[in-house]
């Protein structure tokens, strides 16, 4: 039977600049590059590429190039040759096809719709340089209304716990088994100096990254991998994982060749077996238990901990919202179906769930309509990819965002979607020890700290141009968005004008 | 849990209302919940376990999460109906039901031991890695559902009666012990840890995930010392013994510890 399938990409290699050094053939862990004797170019395996630009950025004199593979399909829109390939590869395996990283696919993109205010005479602007500009915020429940003792100067009603951010951006979850410990390191690290958050998902809290844990927000899943109390307590945030964007409605496998003896210690599975987190938690069948939950967790850290759940934004995500904000949710965290993963089915990934933008605004504007929006924090994430991405979810109704991909991509990642295989070259998506040596963390803290720095001076500028000093004053103030080529319902869905108006 | 079985429903008080383990000394304190809120409820039960090791409760009345991250060295001892998520998180505590007990007995505990003189409802043993769950009687639905083990921590389950289906669900590791039926669905993604059924499955009730044999003398190393602390616990309440039948028990494994290791492509 001849093989259908084809390579994605073809790499070029520039034979004047090349001079046979070797070091593709050491970078690249797919085994691209196959030595020649004699001190030639290297021959390429075209078909094992997977365009994540390792060797292109390591080649000493720019010699490669990778280009698409140039072969053309039928010229039909419907048979793409993605579809053509898609079909070769089930049809000789049988299998479900795993991607990685968000949904590709050109669905709308309502970031790009939609633009921001600035003042102009009136209500002047503010220059960031010159005066103070918050970006401060606190995640928790709210009570409805503060009792203060005016005397005194204190607070008669209790608060419930609070975290604060310095900054509204903070890292998304990813478990230790799907990506390195040198990428949990590196964000936990860059939590830190930035008085932000990092995310250990739901593979556990490494000893390693303990010292870290009062800026780590510890995840409860299905699985309930690496989860006791001395963890529970251990984070300044406990979140249940209901949902991910990019994989709406399943669990996770996680393969057992990933399970190596640290991610078992971890995670508290053993070694070797396929760590499998089902696609519902077993104990939550309705609002009423996922409440159960909720308290749970609230009486294993004596009620000092905020608890958030996330869910992956889909059709009903308002009125799952509402559910969640009664059931005792303090933060209610919505993942867009273009957040990364790093393995999710592809069919999953790229047909379930809505964009994280009309679910955001649908959820702040039924907590709104139902008088609980200021009880609990919204936090958005899924495709945030600029400061100007932060600005807009902020003035759609969060109160702060999370950031998985940009951060990745600080720390070398190229978004080539190859996760789940676990060689990733840039020692983000692997645990392969030769692989994970290539990210330090320190340096991969400093490019993260750096990301969110220059971000977080955008912010500020934009918000100034808008005459806004908080970030707490922009939340949820949609008349600082406009919307440009989009219908009436999907303006009314995101709650603002059109650009004109 | 409410739509998951009926089970979990007729959590009547029945059974024996007499303590017979004998392990723990006389409680030192004791605290009466009757109508409490179960946050009230947790945290007197909190307040006395700071004063006293031991410690009875009174007339519990479905309040959730007692036993909830209980350490070790803590007894609780419960007079009453204690609610959903008994002993949940529980790293190394004890607590002894004299009554029945309703969801998700144990949840995700780390370590320690509960027993429970009587039933208990749906998802006993939920994500347990370590301690030991003893049941007097029947429990529900899903029980044991992705207990798993690590090191060697082995979490243990004993059920005295019957089982209701997908016990053992995603189990990947422990022990799950029944000495009455299961019923459908049983050990389904299961992917470690082994299920000992004093009966065999019902028809139809496994799937060709895992494999059933007879037990042989590696599981009874394993069985007989549990079967024999259930004796220990309630044999004298229940009138019998059930430790001399070991060796007809019938053992579900799992096929593979990597079910699904063939499922996706790239
Ligand atoms: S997989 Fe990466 S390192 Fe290997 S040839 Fe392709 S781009 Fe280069
Ligand atoms: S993390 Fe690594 S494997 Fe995954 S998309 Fe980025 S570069 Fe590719």
């Amino acid at each position: 039977m001849i093989d259908f399938a084809l390579p994605r990409y073809q790499v070029r290699r520039d034979a004047e600049e090349c001079v046979g050094c070797g070091i593709c053939v050491r970078e690249c862990a797919n085994g691209v590059h196959v030595a020649r004797s004699g001190g030639t170019a290297p021959k390429a395996d075209h078909q094992k590429c997977v365009n994540c630009l390792r060797c292109v950025l390591t080649c000493p004199t720019r010699a490669l190039t990778i280009t698409r593979w140039p072969q053309v399909d039928g010229g039909s829109a419907v048979w793409t040759l993605e579809y053509l390939q898609d079909i070769a590869t089930q049809a000789t395996s049988g299998g479900v096809l795993l991607s990685s990283m968000g949904n590709p696919l050109p669905y709308p993109v309502y970031w790009d719709h939609l633009l921001l205010n600035a003042s102009q005479v009136t209500n002047p602007s503010i220059d960031p340089l010159r005066e103070p500009m918050e970006t401060r915020v606190f995640l928790g429940g709210r009570p409805v209304a503060l009792e203060i003792d005016e005397r005194a100067r204190t607070l008669r009603s209790p608060l419930p716990p609070q975290v604060k951010l310095d900054v509204p951006i903070m890292f998304s979850a990813m478990s230790f088994g799907s990506v390195s410990l040198n990428t949990q390191r590196a964000l936990a690290m860059a939590a830190c100096e930035l008085g932000t958050l990092f995310n250990v998902g739901e593979g556990g809290l490494h000893r390693d990254l303990e010292r870290y844990a009062d800026h780590a927000v510890v995840q409860v899943a299905s699985g309930r991998f690496g989860v006791d109390p001395r963890y529970l307590n251990a984070g300044a945030m406990v979140e249940i994982k209901i949902g991910q964007g990019a994989k709406p409605g399943i669990g996770g496998h996680l393969p057992g060749e990933k399970i190596t003896a640290e991610v078992s210690r971890t995670r508290m599975i053993p070694e070797g077996a396929d760590a499998i987190s089902p696609a519902p938690h077993h104990d939550i069948y309705s609002i009423e238990d996922l409440r159960q939950l909720v308290f749970s967790l609230k009486e294993a850290t004596r009620y000092e901990k905020p608890v958030a759940v996330k869910i992956a934004a889909v059709h009903n995500a308002a009125a799952i919202a509402s559910g969640m904000a009664r059931a005792g949710a303090e933060v209610i965290v919505v993942d867009g179906f273009r957040g990364g993963t790093g393995a999710a089915p592809k069919r999953i990934r790229d047909n379930v769930g809505v964009p994280v933008e009309l679910a955001l605004a649908a959820i702040d504007q039924r907590l709104r309509d139902e008088g609980i929006r200021s009880t609990v924090s919204v936090v958005a994430s899924g495709s945030i990819r600029s400061s100007a991405d932060v600005v807009r979810a902020i003035a759609l109704g969060a109160d702060a965002v999370s950031c998985g991909s940009a951060p990745l991509i600080a720390l070398g990642c190229h978004q080539c979607g190859d996760c789940a295989r676990g060689r990733c070259n840039w020692g983000i998506a692997t645990q392969r020890p030769e692989l994970i040596e290539r990210l330090d963390p320190d340096e991969g803290a400093e490019r993260v700290v750096n990301l969110v720095r220059a971000w977080t001076h955008e912010i500020q500028e934009m918000m100034g141009g808008m005459g806004i000093n908080a970030v707490d004053s922009l939340r949820g103030n949609r008349l600082m968005l406009r919307g440009v080529g989009l219908t009436d319902r999907e303006l009314d869905i995101l709650g603002v004008k059109h650009a004109g108006e | 849990m409410g739509t998951v079985s009926a089970a979990s429903a007729a959590n009547k008080q029945e059974g024996a209302q007499s303590c017979s383990s004998g392990f723990a000394p006389a409680p030192a304190e004791r605290v009466t919940l009757g109508a409490l809120h179960f946050k009230e409820a947790n945290e007197q039960v909190r307040q006395a376990l700071d004063r006293v090791d031991d410690v009875a409760l009174e007339d519990v009345r479905a309040q959730r999460y007692l036993g909830c991250a209980l350490p070790a060295g803590k007894r609780l001892r419960i007079h009453g109906t204690p609610g959903n998520d008994l002993a949940c998180f529980m790293d190394g505590g004890t607590v002894e039901v004299l009554g029945n007990a309703q969801d998700q007995v144990g949840n995700t505990m780390n370590a320690g031991e509960v027993i429970v003189h009587g039933r208990c409802g749906d998802a006993a043993g939920y994500a347990m890695r370590g301690g030991r769950v003893f049941i007097r009687d029947g429990c529900g639905w899903r029980a044991g559902i992705h207990m798993k083990a690590y090191d060697a921590r082995q979490p243990v389950v004993v059920v005295g009666k019957d089982a209701g289906s997908f016990l053992g669900e995603y189990m990947a590791g422990g022990v799950f012990v029944v000495l009455g039926e299961t019923g459908d669905y049983l050990a389904r993604g299961m992917h470690g840890g082994v299920i000992y059924l004093k009966n065999p499955p019902r028809a139809g009730a496994l799937s060709d995930e895992v494999v059933l044999s007879r037990v042989d003398d590696a599981d009874l190393a394993v069985l007989a010392p549990l079967l024999a602390e259930y004796d220990r616990l309630f044999a004298a309440e229940l009138g019998y013994r059930v430790s001399a039948e070991a060796s007809e028990f019938f053992r579900v494994t799992p096929a593979s510890s990597r079910p699904y290791a063939s499922m996706y492509v790239r």
